[in-house]
Parts: structure tokens; sequence; C-alpha cells
């Protein structure tokens, strides 16, 4: 289970995070949802140590993140970054496979390539891509090798930046399919980043709403319909009239 | 803003210059101190430092190359005029060879691998920031430090004393061809002239310069990189300031270093 308690973060006088207070629950698929710029990837890269909070707490199974060892925290999780994050100068299975040619948990490069084209089978890629390049791929392709290398090393907790953005409709509802299948069947804790809705209704069991710097609404996906808060019914209906100042 | 306002708003200015040149100085080495760090603790990346070593020392060779021979053949043909001044056209070989070993060797080479090298680390280093493929680094418990620094820099500082070595080789051929063929030197005299005119020290100054030079290029190109704004303006913005810092530190360093070794 992951906790968040009062966590602040500012850039400068940007005061993005203002006292974030969340659970994710283990085994739970939380999706986290809000405008453009409300700091919803800063949310996710605290919890990572990517970006240090300002104050507040982050647990991770009861334990303060801050008192962990590095490596073995980060070896509990994989992510999906927003753009796929790949390594140019690494072919497909090579970025798969990175963190099993690595570290405490190292393979032989045979086993790694294995478990790579393995991965790459479970996204719905050939064997064939294995051996290209990153630069060689379509987008909702390298999307789907991002979403192998993400479960390669069979985390317990997999994080999704933003999974569908800058994909046509019917490869984001591929993407979302396939974050859902690969979750349940890993018995993972997921938690998603993202302003599709459509990613909202296929992933999530739970929904918290992001908005100023605080966590507007959480519940279950099933009672975001009918929830009372304004914010959030001004979001998942994308109104322009309402609470939320939008620019016109 | 009156006239006497004038002149205080620009020390102002002048002083916020230097204050932001100094903090900026103080960052890359603690940058530097951290690299030093990381360079003798595993783990240690095999092919990455292959990759830098072919990237950093081989594949500037054709530069450092034209570089050379062209200075080298420039350099004959200006002591040459200029020695007829006073009568001392005879010490080009002598000539030719110090200024290549101690000077313009190591500092063209190190100014070439700062427009070649430094450049090209901070772009795919920046770029590697702005499409977050350094987070990807940290998330996959890979320290970017480790991964893509150390061994750029340690590429850097054991490859181009080497280049160094042959640019001043070719340089000083450079120069020996030019005077062979188009200033009437005799070609066995040159070659003589040129061996016992040669200290070690001379040489040994030259592979040292060799290896900071390339330590600073390596250092600036991934200090930029690393810490690049955001899109495309960030990586140009990183990439050029890498270029500069590394070009003005290679001079700068050469002073000190010139300075130490040959001062007295």
């Amino acid at each position: 289970m992951i906790e968040l308690s009062q966590v602040t973060k500012a850039f400068g006088k940007n005061r993005v995070l203002r006292g974030i207070n969340l659970t994710i629950p283990r085994g739970q698929s939380m999706v986290v949802i809000g405008g453009s710029g409300t700091g919803k990837s800063v949310l996710l890269k605290s919890i990572l140590g990517l970006v240090t909070p300002d104050s507040g707490r982050i647990t991770l199974d009861g334990v303060d993140v801050r008192e962990t060892e590095r490596d073995a925290f980060l070896a509990r999780f994989g992510m999906l970054f927003q753009g796929g994050a790949l390594f140019d100068s690494l072919k497909v299975w090579e970025n798969v496979a990175f963190r099993l040619m690595r570290g405490h948990t190292k393979r032989p490069k045979a086993e790694a390539h294995e478990i790579a084209v393995e991965k790459l089978r479970r996204v719905g890629l050939k064997p064939e891509t294995a051996d290209l390049y990153p630069a060689e791929l379509s987008g909702g392709m390298q999307k789907r090798v991002g979403l192998a290398r993400a479960i390669a090393a069979e985390p317990e907790i997999i994080f999704f930046d933003e999974p569908t953005t800058g994909l046509d409709p019917i490869m984001s509802g591929v993407i979302n399919e396939l974050i859902r299948e690969i979750v349940t069947e890993m018995g993972a804790t997921a938690m998603t980043i993202t302003h599709d809705m459509s990613s909202v209704r296929a992933i999530a069991d739970q929904v918290a709403m992001l908005h100023d710097g605080l966590i507007r609404w959480t519940g279950p996906v099933a009672e975001m319909d009918t929830a009372a808060d304004p914010y959030l019914q001004q979001f998942i209906h994308g109104r322009a009239e309402g609470p939320i100042e939008s620019v016109r | 803003m009156s006239l006497t306002a004038l002149p205080e708003a620009a020390l102002a200015s002048l002083g916020r210059a230097t204050l932001a040149a100094l903090a900026a100085l103080g960052r890359i080495a603690l940058y530097a101190a951290s690299t030093l760090s990381h360079i003798v603790r595993p783990p240690f990346y095999r092919r990455e430092f292959l990759t830098a070593l072919l990237q950093v020392g081989w594949l500037s060779l054709p530069v450092v190359g034209l570089t050379a021979i062209f200075t080298g053949g420039a350099l004959a043909l200006q002591i040459y005029a200029g020695g007829q001044r006073f009568s001392a056209e005879a010490v080009v070989p002598q000539i030719v060879a110090i200024g290549m070993v101690r000077e313009l060797g190591p500092v063209l080479v190190g100014l070439m691998i700062a427009a070649r090298v430094t450049s090209s680390i901070a772009a795919e280093v920046a770029t590697m920031k702005v499409t977050e493929q350094i987070d990807a680094l940290v998330t996959l418990s890979t320290h970017p430090m480790k991964y893509l620094t150390v061994p750029r820099v340690l590429a850097g500082f054991l490859t181009v004393p080497l280049l160094v070595g042959i640019g001043d080789i070719i340089g000083i051929m450079g120069g020996f061809l030019v005077s062979t063929e188009q200033l009437g030197f005799n070609r066995a005299s040159y070659i003589k002239n040129t061996i016992d005119f040669l200290e070690t020290a001379d040489v040994v100054s030259s592979l040292i310069k060799g290896a900071v030079f390339g330590f600073i290029a390596t250092l600036i190109g991934c200090y930029y990189g690393m810490n690049s704004g955001r899109g495309a303006q960030g990586v140009g913005g990183a990439t050029k300031n890498a270029v500069a810092a590394a070009s003005i530190l290679i001079l700068a360093a050469n002073f000190v270093l010139t300075s130490v070794m040959f001062g007295s």
C-alpha cells in the first residue's frame, strides 16, 4: 500500500502540490485525473523519488520511502513514461531487458533476450521487433515497448504516466486494454495519471481527482459519475462552464 | 535613469554576471568531484565505456589530423617568414616542434574535441533529459552519473592524450612537408633537428594537457546536458553553453598548466 500524507512541493513561487493525502491500496488500480499542469506528474515522480517533496510523508507498506534502500525500493516499481522514454542507442529488446541485464537481478544475455521477446509478445509485438531501434517504431509501438519494459522484471507496482497521450482512439483502446489485463494478471498495484476519460473507465478501480494542488475527490470508479463534487463533474464531462477556470 | 546611475547599474550588472559565473564554476567543481567519486566505485558499464572510447577517440581522428596538418604547415610558413627578419630561418624545425608539442597540439586538439565531442555529448544527454530517458534510467535502478557521465569522462581522459600525441606528430609532419617541399629544407637534417631539440618533458607536458582537456571537454558536455532546460530550446542552449564553457575552461587550464610546468 502506498500512502501520501500532507505532501507539498513548490517550484519557486509555484506551489504545485499543497498537501496531498492519498492512499493506493495494494492490488488496486488508482487513476489520478486532473487538468494539464495540475501536478499529476510531480505527484507520481515524488513517490519514485525523482522529485523531492518539500514536506509531508510518503510510505510504502508503512515504511517511509526516504528510509528504504534505494535500489531495493526501485526494484519494486515499473514505469511507463508518457513519451515512452526508450533509450535511442539500444535495440528494442535491450530496452525491455535493461533491468534484467544489470544490477542485482542480472541474468545471462540469452535469458534476458528470451524474457524480452516474451514480454514483447505479451504486449502484441512480434519477435522481429526486438532487433529494431526505437526510432524505427511508430508511437503506438513505442508505447507497447515502454509497457513491456515496465513489466519485464515483474514489479509489484506499476506507474503509467499519460499512457494514451498522442495515440489515436483505437490504439488508445488497445493500450488501455493491455494495461488492464496486465495489471490484473500480475496482481500488481497500479497508479495511472491521465486526463483521458476513456482510460479512466478502462483502467481504474479507484479514481482521485487532483486540482489546485489538492485531491478534490477520491472514490471507486463506479461512484465517479454520481459523485456530487462540481469540480469532478465538470472535468469528467469536459464542460467549459464550472468551478474550474478555463482559458478561452 | 540619471547619468550618475548608469555606472552603478553597469557595476551591478557586472557583479551579478561575476557571481553567476562563480556559482556555475562551483556547481561544475561539485559535479567533477561527484564524477571522480563514481569513477572508483562499481558498477562499471563496460559497453558504454567502449562506445565512448570509439566516439571520443577513434571518430575524432580525422578532424584532429586535418587540423594538425594545416596548422603545422602554416606554422612553418610563419616562422620562416618571421625568422627571415633577423636571419633565423634555420630554426623552423625546432620552433615547429616545440610550438606544436607544447602549445598548439594540445590546445587545438582540446578545442576540436570541445567542438565535436562536448557538443555531441551535451546534445545527446540533454535530449535524454528532455525525453525523460534519464528519469527512466533512475527508475531502472541505474545511476545516470555512472551510466552516462563516468564512461564518457573516462574515455575523454584516456583518449584525448593519445589524440594530442597523434596531433603533435601530424602537425610536425605538416611543418616538415611545407619546409622540405616549399622552403627548401633538407629532409634528414629537418628530422634530426626536430628529434634533437624535443625533450621528454615537452612530450609529457603535451600528454598531460591532453588528459586534462579531455576530462574538461567530456565533463562539461555531461554537466550541461544533465542540467539542460526544457524542449528544443533547452537542448540548443545546453549545447551552446557547453561548447563555450569547455573552450574557455580548456584555454584557462592551458594557461595554468603552462605556468606550472614551464613558468620557472
